[in-house]
């Protein structure tokens, strides 16, 4: 049983980046009920952003302290722009079209720019140049470095803000009147593409964030890191209940757990049949049973109309 | 002067011709209100208006302007306020979140705060359920929410569309009521309805529009005494 703490810990840093990512497709699909696959590439962008940003920087020799923020801020404007070009290029002019027309340009997109990200940074991996140590501390059996603290915490100060930003501003306010009623919306005045534009800045913004968490703790960026990551992060809103704010962030932190248990256990389970290199499995065996057994997922008041 | 004048409006959905050239004209303070039968283009009237339809020619002048470059979200600003047909509230907002909806066009904090409390005042049902889910509440009650909500953009002038629909006897008369105090206060009113007699009681003018024309048109008084209106609309 000692590796269950330690299990929990991974899970626990691992869900708080699904989270993060997941409130991207979550609020994305709340307001315009598309999927947007690409999420996961707005991830990997703004990974090798901070990447390159933080390079220059210290080879500059600024203070590490500036250069990490200074990069993820970098980081995080290149992807609000990357996020309103796409609504704006590819999404907005198939706003009325079939439902399937959106779906499979969000995976052009997608394909765009992780090779977009593969010409300008190449097939290998870059290893991130994380400018301090990250002190390791024992805790009751199991270690947790200085990154993954952060991570937490980061992640959960950003989950209140936007709690916050969603339930108590004005301009939240408009995003869940346009998620329920555009029709409405437009009749206080609202301009629902500003809004719209908005909820993909935010969640780009987040992805950013994401994607340096990421980077940090694996200390490793690569053009193909988005795919996976977002497919996971979908994985996690569906789980929640895809729409659905809360549920994206509990079903992040679910499933980083689920992972994280299973990675570690499935050896003892199996009699050392199958590995912790079946880690990935786990993801889509929820996805699966989710979509089997509860649809609406955790949270999830009722099944999306226009799935 | 008039505050909206309306000249041969015409506007299509995929061929059909909805409004085949109307025109009418809305003094500043008047009730006035538009009556016709199911699909007579009552509806399209107030969306084009609005600016949720676009017209395939004709004029709209507002405050001396055209209002047809302005987009529909604009011209909540220059204060034309649509209440739709079938409340078009938000749900899964509280009562409170959707009078606050109502403001989004406004930046003024202590004027909208005087007027929610203005609200809660002209509505005591909705000041007991300001913290419910706007979904929760009954019909009329999610009436009173979309014109309160509506009255919140203080407008110059208010569009309404079916106030009635689907309420109880009791509730429409409340509703009505409340029509005819916001009239009182001074409000511009475009009231569509399809009960009639109800309409033009309270209306000062009427207008009546049969399949994308309109028909008859003067003072409600004479409008409800008329031969025509009695026999089409009013059952006699």
């Amino acid at each position: 049983m000692d590796i269950l703490l330690q299990q929990i810990i991974n899970g626990l840093v691992q869900g708080s980046v699904y989270a993060l990512v997941a409130l991207g497709y979550t609020m994305v699909y709340g307001i315009l009920g598309l999927i947007n696959f690409a999420h996961g590439e707005v991830v990997m962008i703004g990974a090798m952003i901070a990447l390159t940003v933080l390079k220059a920087l210290l080879a500059a020799a600024f203070a590490p302290v500036l250069a990490v923020l200074l990069s993820l801020l970098a980081a995080m404007a290149v992807c609000m722009a990357l996020g309103y070009s796409i609504e704006r290029i590819a999404y907005r002019p198939l706003r009325n079209a079939p439902r399937l027309a959106p779906l499979i340009t969000a995976i052009g997109v997608s394909i765009v720019l992780q090779n977009l990200a593969m010409m300008i940074w190449g097939r290998e991996y870059h290893s991130f140049p994380l400018p301090f140590t990250s002190v390791s501390h024992q805790f009751g059996g199991a270690i947790v470095n200085d990154v993954q603290i952060g991570i937490v915490i980061v992640a959960l100060v950003i989950m209140l803000g936007l709690m916050w930003l969603v339930h108590r501003t004005r301009m939240g306010r408009a995003m869940r009147a346009v998620a329920e009623n555009p029709a409405a919306s437009v009749l206080m005045g609202v301009d629902n593409n500003r809004v719209i534009s908005f909820t993909f800045m935010l969640g780009s913004a987040l992805a950013a964030i994401a994607g340096f968490m990421v980077s940090a703790n694996y200390g490793i960026v690569h053009y193909y890191m988005g795919f996976m990551l977002g497919l996971k992060a979908f994985t996690a809103a569906v789980l929640g209940g895809i729409g659905n704010l809360r549920g994206a962030m509990l079903g992040g932190v679910l499933l980083g757990l689920i992972e994280s248990l299973g990675a570690g256990y499935i050896g003892d389970l199996t009699g050392g049949f199958l590995g912790s290199n079946y880690q990935d499995v786990f993801a889509f065996f929820v996805l699966i049973a989710v979509l089997i057994f509860r649809p609406s997922g955790l949270l999830g008041e009722k099944l999306a109309e226009r799935a | 002067m008039n505050l909206l004048e309306v000249e041969n409006l015409k506007v299509s959905y995929g061929g059909i011709q909805a409004l085949k050239g109307i025109s009418l004209s809305i003094a500043q303070g008047e009730l006035v209100t538009l009556i016709g039968s199911n699909g007579a283009g009552k509806t399209t009237t107030l969306k084009a208006l609005a600016g949720l339809l676009h017209p395939v020619s004709g004029k709209v002048h507002y405050q001396e302007k055209s209002l047809l470059p302005v987009l529909a979200h604009q011209r909540v600003m220059n204060g034309i306020a649509l209440v739709p047909e079938g409340r078009g509230i938000f749900a899964r907002l509280t009562v409170e979140e959707n009078l606050l909806m109502g403001a989004y066009i406004r930046h003024d904090k202590t004027g909208i705060a005087t007027d929610l409390a203005r609200q809660f005042e002209l509505f005591p049902r909705l000041a007991e359920r300001r913290a419910q889910l706007a979904g929760t509440l009954s019909g009329g009650e999610q009436q009173m929410v979309a014109m309160a909500r509506a009255l919140m953009s203080c407008p110059t002038l208010l569009m309404l569309d079916e106030p009635s629909m689907g309420l109880a006897p009791l509730m429409v008369e409340k509703i009505f009521e409340t029509i005819r105090n916001i009239s009182a206060q001074g409000m511009t009113i475009l009231l569509v309805e399809q009960n009639a007699k109800l309409a033009l009681e309270a209306a000062q003018r009427g207008y009546v529009l049969e399949s994308g024309t309109i028909t008859l048109s003067g003072a409600a008084g004479d409008l409800l005494g008329s031969d025509a209106v009695q026999r089409a609309y009013l059952g006699a």
